[in-house]
């Protein structure tokens, strides 16, 4: 008994090698995930971030039709990378309407004329609350909304060409 | 090779002829380098916007300040994950202390400020961890420790007494 006891440090130190050695290998999911999932879009109420588009509300996401809403920033690079996707959406017919987040008038119409324009609303957060009520804890982030206006799904970063479909699946699911 | 590494390269060189100018390039690299340093904007997108009102300002009221100050200890920055929002100079944080100050002066507690932001992000955004099945091993470890050294150290106590 004694004996055993005395290779314990050893055993639980060669366990944490094991576990650290493992962890390394796998590195973590920093993602983090929004608890709003299979919940109702929170109130809210932005103001126009653009002339040429109308404003975002809560409301607006209760239309009985699912819709997309894409949190972006035109001050954000990954936002542009993802550009091309949100096109190919609305080209498939889906409704995308924004979230501008932190930014300024001017830097997001720069944005649409160079990158494309796939929104038919755009909201300005410019404290970020609505992002913060969204659970987004980064720019950018897509969700889908149902036509009751809850959320169904969220796509943490950039839509690559191959999220695509996964989106589209979404949102076909959320009619 | 950047400049600067190339520089360095140069001053290691023997003395002679050749280390006078080895000495001068350097410091024209040098200069160079940091010219470039200056001009290179931060990796970390930050926009253009200036800071939320309370994000770097104290609410008016002391007490009211002691308190949110201490909840933002305990949040998590969102972006700059391993940082408090107090701790952050990231936009993000700015936005969050704004948040807690803003709900802090209009009279809400703050432990419902956490709740409300755990609703959102899950206990991550918080740095006190909850009481749950998932957190007990967290809570029973130093217990468990302490138990387990005071069980040596009597094996040790015992064993000198005799």
């Amino acid at each position: 008994m004694r004996r055993l006891v005395l290779w314990l440090p050893l055993a639980v130190f060669v366990v944490f090698v094991i576990a650290v050695t493992f962890s390394l290998r796998s590195p973590a999911d920093t993602d983090i995930r929004s608890r709003m999932i299979g919940k109702p879009m929170p109130d809210f109420e932005l103001r126009p971030a653009v002339a040429s588009h109308p404003a975002l509300a809560a409301a607006d996401l209760r239309s009985g039709k699912p819709r997309l809403v894409n949190v972006f920033a035109s001050w954000c690079v990954p936002c542009k990378a993802e550009a091309p996707q949100l096109m190919e959406l609305k080209r498939r017919g889906v409704p995308i309407d924004g979230v501008a987040v932190r930014d300024r008038s001017e830097d997001v119409v720069a944005f649409l004329a160079e990158w494309g324009d796939p929104f038919e609303r755009i909201g300005a957060d410019p404290e970020s609350r609505v992002q913060f009520a969204l659970g987004s804890s980064g720019v950018p982030e897509t969700f889908v909304i149902d036509g009751k206006g809850v959320i169904r799904l969220q796509h943490i970063g950039d839509i690559r060409p191959e999220n695509v479909a996964e989106i589209l699946a979404a949102y076909e699911a959320a009619k | 090779m950047s400049p600067s590494l190339r520089g360095a390269q140069r001053r290691g060189n023997p003395a002679g002829p050749g280390r006078r100018l080895g000495l001068l390039r350097f410091a024209r690299n040098d200069g160079l380098a940091v010219a470039l340093l200056l001009l290179a904007a931060p990796a970390l997108a930050q926009s253009s916007l200036p800071p939320s009102r309370y994000a770097y300002t104290q609410l008016e009221d002391p007490r009211q300040e002691a308190r949110a100050k201490a909840l933002m200890e305990t949040l998590r920055c969102l972006v700059c994950q391993g940082q408090s929002i107090a701790d952050s100079d990231a936009d993000m944080a700015g936005d969050m202390r704004a948040l807690v100050r803003e709900r802090i002066k209009s009279g809400e507690e703050p432990e419902a400020i956490r709740r409300w932001l755990v609703d959102r992000y899950g206990a991550w955004v918080s740095y006190r961890p909850p009481v749950e099945p998932l957190t007990w091993p967290l809570w029973a470890a130093p217990m468990l420790l302490v138990a387990l050294g005071l069980f040596l150290a009597r094996g040790r106590f015992r064993r000198k007494a005799r």
